[in-house]
Formats: structure tokens, C-alpha cells, sequence
């Protein structure tokens, strides 16, 4: 379980969380919607522990995320996390990508950790491309096997932080049926996303960001179908 | 305070050997930079197939140490019996090693001007010559004058080496001193601070301008 | 115009101690490389530990190396060391003034490759779980090398170019110095230099091409 409590997050001056509280049960899927600069991708990197926080906490299943005692390296393992830009590792191919952190983080065989990172590629559909190096493939190809590298952890939660955005059009739908395929199989998700049809499918809750705070959670039914908050309505009406 | 021989008219004649390095320096880079550009345009214009001889004759330059070059072309004005001072032949041989850098530089900078651009002004009724001076000539200066500007410190440096042809510049004043006074240190230190007060402000200015225009920001 | 005969059998004769030296211009130029290579990895240490003295050591070295002469550099260490009582050979002090030159330029080279690695790669392997050694180990360092090679290897040509300045200081046993020696003693000048400058030429050559074999092989994405 996620726990996040009056979550405070500044860059300088500007203050990009202003009080997040939210919590994410096990095998839930929570999707994060929001214009640019409301801090929802902030919040994630924050969960992460890739950033600080500045007041509040964030527990997951009990472990204070920003405790000084607290092994990040240890608890990134259980939760992985998917960017925008993918950060393919060019200098290693597909397979090797995948390969890297369960042999050299987790301590596997080389085979152990092959028979992984295989499996993992095979389930979203790169089991052709073992041996190519990162860049002779399509961006959406690229995100999927950033995907199948933070499953190969076997992560109990996953954060995906707009994994579409910097996609070409044409490839959204092959990394977006990725994720569904997750969050069918009962992984605990996360999602920053833009992609309101995919939100309203996969989701149990969907949570809209606005200027820092969360400014309404709810069922997708709820928040697509009648949004409370005016900047809800307004935010849904741009984006329609 | 410091204990040493050194008089006032030993350190003009550093300051002369410093003239005699500026002076080779000026020389090469200027006679250097006018055959780079019209090496760099050939090579642009004709291709990489035609223009292999004339990248070949160039890659020895850059290929055989300069003090070789120096020796060979000091040997050649005097089998030719051209009658050249070492100053003539020392700007001559630097003049072909910077043109064959230059070359490159050179290129670089007319292929870094995008095919479009060009187009537009052809497009435009401009001749070919007119879209080389006003579109291509300023756009290419700016990608290269960092790398040109590393070059003429480059130069600057491998111009002491005109000492082996027995001409005193710089370092060649600081040896004669050196071995007069027997303060190898203290002299050395000096002409390292004259060729530092040279060239550090130039290769600031290189950076400065790198950072300035560089196309990625 | 050219009364002048070649003598190219003569200077053809002397071939074989000529190649000798070209081994021994080998020997010092990669010998100053290696040098110049641990002493760069020490100076980008340096340069990254946050110590005012160690990176103020690191900064002095490469503004240096890179903005006074190689030769200028060589003279320092034959001549100038001479002034705390250390005389170098000929052979020690080219190799001296080279590595340092190495390291001033390899040093710059490797600040510059570091600087290519974005953040972002650093991050995707800390978001896996990795420590800060390991996403350098794995992640930056690998691509870092590539950014860096090609830069290297252009060093590597520099450094035997510049094994031929070792003459001015008394060396005689490299290419240069030993076709100086046949030089001063025959005053065929020209042929021995030509000669000279075409094993320079291929020397240069040779390790252009193996290096670009080597990154072929090591590179391959």
C-alpha cells in the first residue's frame, strides 16, 4: 500500500505539491490527471524517492520513502517507475537493457537473469528484437522495453509517468494496450496520463491534479461523467 | 627580492623572440586560412571521389610531424636553390600545415549550412556566387570560428618549432638565456606566461563564442 | 634549376636502423599514452572531488598542457627540473613532457564526454534500483568511453607526431633522432628526412585504421 500524507514539494520558489494526500491499495489502479505544471509528474518521482520531498511523508507498506535510514536502493526495487523519455541505455541491446539491473541490482545469474528479462520482453511483445540495440527501434517499441526493464525488478507497484507524451500518434495504442494488459493482470499502478479514453478504461480511481493540489479523486464515472469541481469541468472540457 | 641575472635587455630580447613567434604566427595563419578556404570550397564542390588528391596531399600534413616538414622544406628551397631565409621557408611549410587544418574547418562549415537555406536563396534568383557570399560565407563563419580560432592557438604553439631552422622566437630566445644565465626554472616559467598570456585570452574568447553559438541551445 | 642528384640508395641503405627507431618512437608514444591515460583518469578525479587544492592542481595542469607549446613542455622537463637537481635523459624527459601533454588534453577530452552523458540516463538506472556507483559503472561509463574514444585516438596520433621533438633535446634513438644522426653525418637531408616522413606517414596511418577496427568491433550500437 501507498500512502501519501500532506506531501509538500518545492523547486525554489515554486511550489509545485501543495499538501497531496492519497493512498493506493494493492492492486489498484490509480490514474493521475491534470494540465502541465500541476505536479502530478512531480509526485511521482517523489514516490520513487528520485526526489526529496519537503513536508509530509510517503510510506510504502509501512517504509517511510524520505526516512535518512531508509535503503532507496532497496525499496526502488519494488517500485518501478517508466518516463516520459524512455532513456533506453543505447549501449546495450534489448536484451541487455532488461538484463542489467536483475544481475547486477538483484545479484542474478546471467541465466536466471536472461530467462527474466526474455520473459519479460516476450509478455510485451519484443521477443523478435532480443539482440537490436535501442535506437534501430520506434519510439513505442523503445517505451515497451523500458516497460518490460522495470518489470524485470518484479516491481509490486509500477509508475508510469506520461508514458504517451512523446510518442508519435501512431504508437500510443501499442504502448497503451501494454499497460492495460498490466493492470488486468492486478499490478498496482500509478498512471500520469493525457490519455483520458485509456483513464476512464483502466482505472478504478482517477485523481485530478490542479496547481499543486489534488483537486478531486474518484470512479472514473465520477470524475469523466460528473465532475463537482469548476476547474474539473474545465479541464475536461479542454481536453475533449 | 629575486635573486637573479636576468637584466631588463635580456627580457626584450624574450620580448622580440615573442615578435618573431607573432610574426610566423600572423604570416602562416593568414596565407594558411586564404588556401583553407579555397581548399574547403573545392572539397565542398566537388565531392569527397574528385577532390581525393588534393585530400590526400593535405593528409600528409597532417600525418608527418612539422618538424620533418620543416627540415624537408628547408632541403627542398635548397636544392631548388630558391635562396629563401629560414623565415620565408618556416611560413611557408606552417602556411600548407595550417591550410590542410583549415581545409576541414572550412568544409565543415559549408556542409553545416542546411541544403534548404541554400535552396531559398537560390530560389530567390540569386547566382551561385551570391548565395555563397551572402548566405553561405556568414552562416559558416559562425559554426566555424571556434575551430578556427583553436587552430591559430594551434599554430601559435607548433610555430616554435621554426627554432630548428635556426630562427629565435620565443622559446628559442628563452634556450639562448638559459644557457647563458644557468636559471632554467625561472626563465622557462616566463616564457610559459608569455605564450599563456598569449593564448589564454584568445582560448577564452574560442569558448565564449562556442557557447554563444552553438546550434544546440 | 635542380642540379642536385638524389642519392636514394644511400639513405635506402640505412632502412633497417631507421625502422629500429620507428620502434622506439612507438614505444614512447604509447608508453606517454598509457601515463597520460592514468594520470587524466587521476586529474578528472580531481577535478570532480570538490577540493580547492586538487582541482586547482587539476586546472593548472590542463590550462597548461593545452595552451603553452609541446615543446615548451619537453624543455620544462629536460631543462627546468634541472633546477631542483633533477636531470632528466633525453628519453625521460620527451616521455615526460608528452604524457603531461596527454593528460592535460586527455583530461579536457573525458570532462567533455562526461558532460554528454544526459542526467536522465543516471536517473533510469537509479529508478532500478542501482546505487550511484553502479548506474556510473554500468550506464555512464561505457557511453562515456565512446564519447571519448574517437578524441583519444587523435591524441594518439599527436603523441607520436610529437615523439619527433625529443631531437631537440638530444634524442637519438627515435625515428627523428636516429635520421638526424644519419643526417649530420652524410648531409643527405633530404632523402633521409622523405624517408622519414613516409614511415611517419604510415606509422600514423596504421594506428588511425586499428583504432577505427577496434571501435567497430567495440561499438556497436
Amino acid at each position: 500500500m501507498i500512502e501519501i500524507e500532506n506531501a509538500h514539494k518545492s523547486f525554489g520558489n515554486l511550489e509545485v505539491l501543495k499538501g497531496i494526500n492519497l493512498n493506493v491499495e494493492k492492486g489498484e489502479v490509480v490514474t493521475i490527471i491534470g494540465g502541465s505544471g500541476s505536479g502530478k509528474s512531480t509526485l511521482l518521482t517523489c514516490i520513487n524517492g528520485l526526489e526529496p520531498i519537503n513536508a509530509g511523508r510517503i510510506r510504502i507498506d509501512g517504509t517511510e520513502v524520505h526516512a535518512k535510514t531508509t535503503d532507496l536502493n532497496k525499496l526502488r526495487q519494488r517500485v518501478g517507475i517508466v518516463f516520459q523519455q524512455w532513456n533506453a541505455f543505447p549501449h546495450l541491446t534489448v536484451l541487455e537493457n532488461v538484463m542489467l539491473a536483475p544481475r547486477k541490482v538483484l545479484g542474478l545469474s546471467r541465466d536466471k537473469a536472461e530467462e527474466i528479462a526474455v520473459k519479460q520482453l516476450t509478455h510485451v511483445g519484443l521477443h523478435e528484437k532480443l539482440s537490436v540495440y535501442p535506437n534501430r527501434m520506434s519510439g513505442g517499441q523503445q517505451q515497451r522495453m523500458a516497460i518490460a526493464r522495470a518489470l524485470a525488478m518484479s516491481p509490486e507497484y509500477m509508475l508510469f509517468d506520461e508514458v504517451t507524451s512523446a510518442l508519435d500518434p501512431m504508437l500510443v495504442g501499442e504502448v497503451l494496450d501494454t499497460l492495460k494488459m498490466l493492470a488486468e493482470e492486478g499490478m498496482t499502478m500509478i498512471c500520469v496520463t493525457h490519455e483520458m479514453a485509456f483513464a476512464r478504461d483502466v482505472s478504478d480511481r482517477v485523481a485530478f491534479f490542479h496547481q499543486g493540489v489534488m483537486a478531486e479523486i474518484g470512479a472514473p464515472d465520477e470524475i469523466f461523467g460528473s465532475p463537482r469541481k469548476p476547474e474539473t469541468q474545465e479541464f475536461l472540457g479542454s481536453v475533449r | 627580492m629575486l635573486d637573479t641575472a636576468l637584466t631588463w635587455n635580456d627580457l626584450l630580447f624574450l620580448g622580440q623572440g615573442a615578435a618573431m613567434t607573432l610574426a610566423v604566427t600572423a604570416v602562416s595563419v593568414a596565407a594558411g586560412t586564404i588556401m583553407g578556404i579555397i581548399f574547403g570550397v573545392i572539397r565542398f564542390q566537388a565531392g569527397p571521389i574528385w577532390s581525393m588528391p588534393l585530400m590526400f596531399f593535405l593528409d600528409i600534413f597532417r600525418s608527418v610531424p612539422l618538424l620533418i616538414q620543416l627540415v624537408l622544406g628547408n632541403a627542398l628551397q635548397s636544392i631548388a636553390k630558391l635562396g629563401w631565409p629560414p623565415f620565408t621557408t618556416s611560413c611557408v611549410v606552417l602556411s600548407l600545415y595550417t591550410a590542410a587544418y583549415c581545409t576541414e574547418i572550412v568544409r565543415g562549415g559549408i556542409a553545416s549550412v542546411p541544403v534548404t537555406t541554400r535552396r531559398a536563396g537560390r530560389s530567390l534568383g540569386m547566382t551561385w556566387g551570391q548565395d555563397m557570399r551572402y548566405i553561405v560565407a556568414p552562416l559558416a563563419t559562425r559554426v566555424s570560428l571556434p575551430a578556427w580560432i583553436g587552430l591559430t592557438l594551434g599554430v601559435m604553439k607548433d610555430s616554435a618549432l621554426v627554432l630548428w631552422l635556426g630562427l629565435i622566437e620565443l622559446l628559442r630566445a628563452s634556450q639562448i638565456l638559459v644557457t647563458r644565465l644557468q636559471e632554467p626554472l625561472f626563465i622557462l616559467l616566463i616564457c610559459g606566461a608569455i605564450y599563456f598570456i598569449i593564448s589564454f585570452p584568445i582560448a577564452r574568447l574560442g569558448g565564449y563564442l562556442e557557447r554563444r553559438w552553438s546550434p544546440h541551445d | 634549376m635542380f642540379n642536385y642528384t638524389f642519392h636514394w640508395n644511400q639513405a635506402l641503405r640505412a632502412l633497417p636502423q631507421m625502422l629500429d627507431g620507428a620502434l622506439v618512437t612507438l614505444q614512447v608514444a604509447v608508453l606517454s599514452m598509457v601515463i597520460g591515460l592514468a594520470c587524466a583518469i587521476a586529474l578528472t578525479g580531481f577535478r570532480l572531488s570538490g577540493s580547492r587544492i586538487l582541482s586547482g592542481i587539476a586546472a593548472v595542469w590542463v590550462e597548461v598542457a593545452r595552451n603553452t607549446p609541446a615543446l615548451f613542455q619537453i624543455y620544462m622537463a629536460h631543462f627546468g627540473l634541472g633546477n631542483f637537481g633533477i636531470h632528466l635523459s633525453p628519453y625521460a624527459a620527451l616521455l615526460a613532457g608528452i604524457a603531461f601533454n596527454n593528460a592535460g588534453y586527455l583530461a579536457e577530452n573525458f570532462r567533455g564526454a562526461l558532460k554528454a552523458i544526459p542526467e536522465t540516463q543516471t536517473r533510469a538506472g537509479r529508478s532500478l534500483g542501482m546505487n550511484s556507483l553502479q548506474a556510473f559503472r554500468f550506464i555512464v561509463l561505457p557511453q562515456m568511453l565512446r564519447v571519448a574514444y574517437l578524441p583519444a585516438t587523435n591524441q594518439m596520433v599527436w603523441a607520436i607526431l610529437m615523439t619527433s621533438l625529443g631531437v631537440t633535446v638530444g634524442m637519438n634513438t627515435d625515428l627523428a633522432g636516429v635520421t638526424q644522426e644519419l643526417n649530420a653525418r652524410s648531409f643527405r637531408t633530404f632523402e633521409f628526412f622523405a624517408i622519414a616522413a613516409v614511415i611517419y606517414y604510415f606509422i600514423a596511418k596504421a594506428v588511425t585504421l586499428a583504432a577505427r577496427a577496434l571501435a567497430w568491433r567495440m561499438f556497436r550500437y
